[in-house]
């Protein structure tokens, strides 16, 4: 799901931005600033929207000032492709990857298939159990059942010891979604009935 | 950088799409980011149900949806994605079994082919290479 967000924000227009319409030059900044970066307990943004207001620019050295409405989107959606691992399934939406599900939110019982490396969930139907496999890049539908932000700004020195003991990246916004409900997973599975 | 209003509105996919094609179109040369951005959205949004909405499209449906006594946010979702089975309807929409009896849940499948002719085709189409 797309939403706006409005906010407020000093734009600092560099003096070759200047035979630039200001509006234009402020767009063109708010774009580079934002575009595809996650704002805090705000969502992953995706483009301006539009400005609401200006007001008039400061001049220190060299600095214009202003004040702008940009558009956010958080992405809460389904129908997917997928990926996998054993920790559970992780889904992409082609712009956002940080989806998670995990084993407790799989159709139940779910069990991970070593040899093939895939998640299967083991139908009981009428005429005996069924395997239905989770094979990779397949569309799945889920419902987002969390989402968690990450402070990842720079926290100060961190000693070389620390940083050796934490190599993974931290992620700044990652979603948990859930398939253990009728309806939900591959969307082959529910097509036929 | 200040946040005034986290969440000051809604917007359904189709308006993302015409928004981000719009970005997409304009003359001046985007690099970086919102490049990037713009493409991988776009290409998601593509194979949605939202590329062949259009305005009237939805404004018809949204008023026929109306008598279901719906929330936005349900109504939002059955736009974005509109609904092709009972099941979907019941996923959608909370205790759809206590709000909606049977017949309203076939009337809203009723008004999305209606409106959204193209979801059923391309079910139909993907069941038909399946069944090949």
């Amino acid at each position: 799901m797309f939403i706006l967000a409005e906010m407020k924000n000093v734009t600092r227009i560099p003096p070759e931005l200047f035979n630039q319409k200001l509006n234009d030059a402020i767009a063109g900044e708010l774009n580079k600033k934002l575009a595809n970066k996650v704002v805090l307990n705000v969502g992953l943004c995706i483009a301006l929207f539009d400005i609401l207001s200006l007001q008039e620019s400061f001049i220190f050295p060299g600095d214009g000032a202003s004040h702008t409405r940009a558009l956010h989107r958080r992405d809460i959606d389904w129908q997917n492709k997928e990926l996998q691992r054993g920790r559970g399934v992780h889904v992409t939406l082609g712009f956002f990857d940080d989806i998670l599900i995990p084993p407790s939110a799989l159709q139940h019982p779910s069990k991970f298939n070593e040899t093939e490396q895939v998640w299967v969930w083991e139908y009981n139907s009428d005429d005996g159990k069924v395997d239905l496999f989770m094979d990779a890049g397949e569309s799945i539908r889920f419902r987002v059942t969390a989402e968690m932000f990450n402070e990842t700004c720079p926290t100060g020195p961190a000693t070389i010891q620390e940083s050796q003991e934490n190599p993974e990246n931290k992620v700044p916004y990652s979603l948990t979604g859930s398939i253990n409900e009728p309806g939900l997973g591959l969307l082959s599975w529910w097509d036929n009935q | 950088m200040e946040i005034v209003n986290a969440n000051c509105a809604t917007l359904s996919n189709y308006e993302v799409l015409k928004h981000l094609q719009k970005i997409k179109d304009s003359k001046k040369k985007h690099k970086g980011q919102l490049a990037t951005i713009t493409y991988e959205t776009i290409r998601y949004l593509e194979n949605t149900a939202c590329s062949e909405q259009t305005p009237e499209n939805i404004k018809e449906c949204l008023n026929a949806l109306a008598p279901f006594n719906l929330n936005k946010t349900e109504k939002l979702m059955i736009i974005n994605s509109p609904p092709t089975t009972a099941l979907d309807i019941q996923l959608m929409i909370e205790e759809s079994e206590e709000r909606l009896s049977e017949q309203q849940a076939e009337q809203i499948l009723e008004i999305i082919t209606r409106y959204f002719p193209h979801v059923m085709k391309e079910k139909v189409e993907q069941e038909e290479e399946a069944t090949e």
